[in-house]
């Protein structure tokens, strides 16, 4: 599966990525192996069998619909590299 | 003077009940021999000095686990500087139990890799010869262990991060069932793959560790009850079914030394009153690591878009937030996380997310199914972990999936 510069491009947006253009060449060509790899799930013709997310048969979790105290606002912005009173502070977005 | 090389947890713990040494003074006989050998083995990223009111002994975390106000890194630059405001529940449990926490072990950035050259924080190296990797993730846990660095250590294992740096190192390590280990306040990898494990000398000590641990978490929706763990007692294997899969046993690339030892293994069950016989495991041997490669990458495309310069970790400015986020990122993960990030954004992106994402789902599937026929027939599976011993630092730096390598390792994903 070949993988073209402007996948590289559009994906390294998506994923909120500046990669060099020393990143994008190398990973052209690294994803293309990789993918090329990984291309052998679709051998298997699998269309009757369902998807596994957890091993276990779980039933579904509710939590109980009760206020409960939430992490202190200096907690919450102890590790923010920005703040503005109660805020994340960033730049603006074009 | 206690020997920290030799000493097993369950002895340490027996010290401190019978008033032969304090909690004080064991953490300080650690601290002791990680300042005579960690500046080689780099086990450690970040130690802590006090054992903080500990009624117990000591334990080393991999520094993917949170610990509240003690630096976690998840071995990357992006989180250079995090200090998590709120302990784990794994960390609360070893708290709870009265254990002091030795410090933050190496690990490739993420858990991304199995040698921890990956980290950004430089290797680790494995006690029974530096010149070579302690294995990983888990490396910096597994050769603290090995060392005597520390009595007992926890890791996470997503495909083989505690299994193969433990076979590595030559401790015991346990990557238990998905669901059994809270992760609660751990940095996640891949969610549908990640679990917590013990990294220890023994089997028994493997065993009160994760007694310590295991058992549901509303934290974690994941979570399961789980029996009352008992400590293994019995002195033979009577009764007990051992299967033998074919396709992990005579791989291509397993180590004569590597078949030979499995081989002892094998024989001694045996000797000592199990039963033991072959079985197959082709699709899961077969399909196992496409699927892994799939899964993992896509799930921790989405996990690792949370950094992104405004709650935590150094940003890099600029004028325009969307720059601002993507060149925080470019900057602060390595080439591995970047890998992945862009390989599972692709695999999840409109258009391709059936046939690769979805089908390698129902390909755990297959696994899973493959896996419960066996289990029909036998207690346990008994494989090589790694087809190889520990390589040396360098030898390996290929970024694309090695099948023979991973194979082994992924296959619990079921």
């Amino acid at each position: 599966m070949a993988i073209t510069r402007d996948d590289v491009l559009h994906v390294a947006k998506l994923a909120e990525l500046d990669l060099t253009e020393d990143e994008i060449d190398r990973l052209q060509e690294q994803l293309s192996a990789i993918l090329e790899a990984v291309g052998k799930v679709s051998e298997l013709d699998l269309a009757d069998v369902p998807p596994t997310a957890h091993p276990l048969s779980s039933v579904n979790v509710l939590g109980a619909d009760e206020p409960h105290p939430s992490l202190p606002l200096d907690d919450v912005f102890a590790n923010a590299p920005a703040r503005e009173h109660d805020l994340f502070r960033v730049p603006p977005s074009a | 003077m206690i020997d920290t090389l030799r000493l097993t947890a369950e002895d340490a713990i027996a010290l401190v009940e019978r008033g032969e040494a304090t909690p004080a003074e064991l953490h300080a006989a650690y601290r002791e021999a990680i300042d005579a050998r960690d500046a080689e083995l780099h086990c450690y990223l970040t130690l802590v000095d006090s054992p903080n009111g500990a009624t117990s002994i000591p334990i080393a975390l991999k520094d993917i686990i949170g610990t509240k106000g003690v630096r976690t890194t998840a071995g990357s630059k992006i989180l250079d500087d995090y200090v998590p405001v709120y302990d784990s529940t794994v960390a609360e449990r070893c708290k709870t139990s009265g254990l002091s926490l030795l410090g933050k072990t190496n690990l490739d950035e993420f858990a991304m890799g199995s040698s921890t050259e990956n980290s950004a924080y430089g290797p680790s190296r494995n006690p029974w010869d530096p010149s070579r990797v302690p294995g990983g993730s888990g490396g910096g846990s597994a050769a603290a262990v090995s060392a005597g660095l520390a009595p007992w250590a926890l890791g996470s294992d997503t495909g083989g991060s505690i299994k193969q740096p433990s076979s590595l190192c030559g401790n015991v390590g346990l990557r238990p069932t998905y669901g059994t280990v809270s992760r609660y306040g751990v940095v996640a990898f891949a969610s549908s793959l990640d679990q917590i494990g013990p990294v220890t000398k023994t089997v028994r000590d493997n065993a009160l560790l994760y007694r310590i641990i295991s058992g549901r978490d509303p934290s974690d929706t994941t979570t399961v009850d789980v029996p009352p763990v008992e400590i293994p007692a019995a002195e033979d294997l009577k009764g007990l079914r051992v299967g033998i899969p074919q396709e992990l046993n005579e791989a291509d690339g397993i180590e004569p030394g590597v078949a030979a030892a499995v081989k002892k293994a094998i024989d001694l069950a045996a000797q000592l009153g199990a039963d033991v016989d072959t079985c197959e495991l082709p699709r899961s041997v077969e399909y196992g690591l496409a699927c892994y490669y799939l899964i993992a990458p896509a799930e921790a495309s989405s996990n690792l878009a949370r950094y992104d310069g405004v709650r935590f970790g150094p940003r890099v400015d600029a004028n325009d937030y969307y720059e601002m986020v993507a060149r925080t990122r470019d900057a602060g993960f390595g080439d591995e996380p970047k890998r992945r990030i862009m390989l599972g954004t692709y695999a999840l992106s409109a258009g391709y997310y059936e046939a690769f994402y979805g089908q390698a789902q129902k390909v755990r599937t297959v696994i899973s199914r493959e896996f419960a026929a066996a289990f029909e027939r036998f207690d346990v599976l008994l494989s090589p972990t790694s087809p190889t011993v520990a390589f040396e630092l360098g030898a390996r730096t290929r970024p694309v999936p090695r099948p023979a390598l991973g194979v082994i390792d992924t296959l619990d994903c079921s």
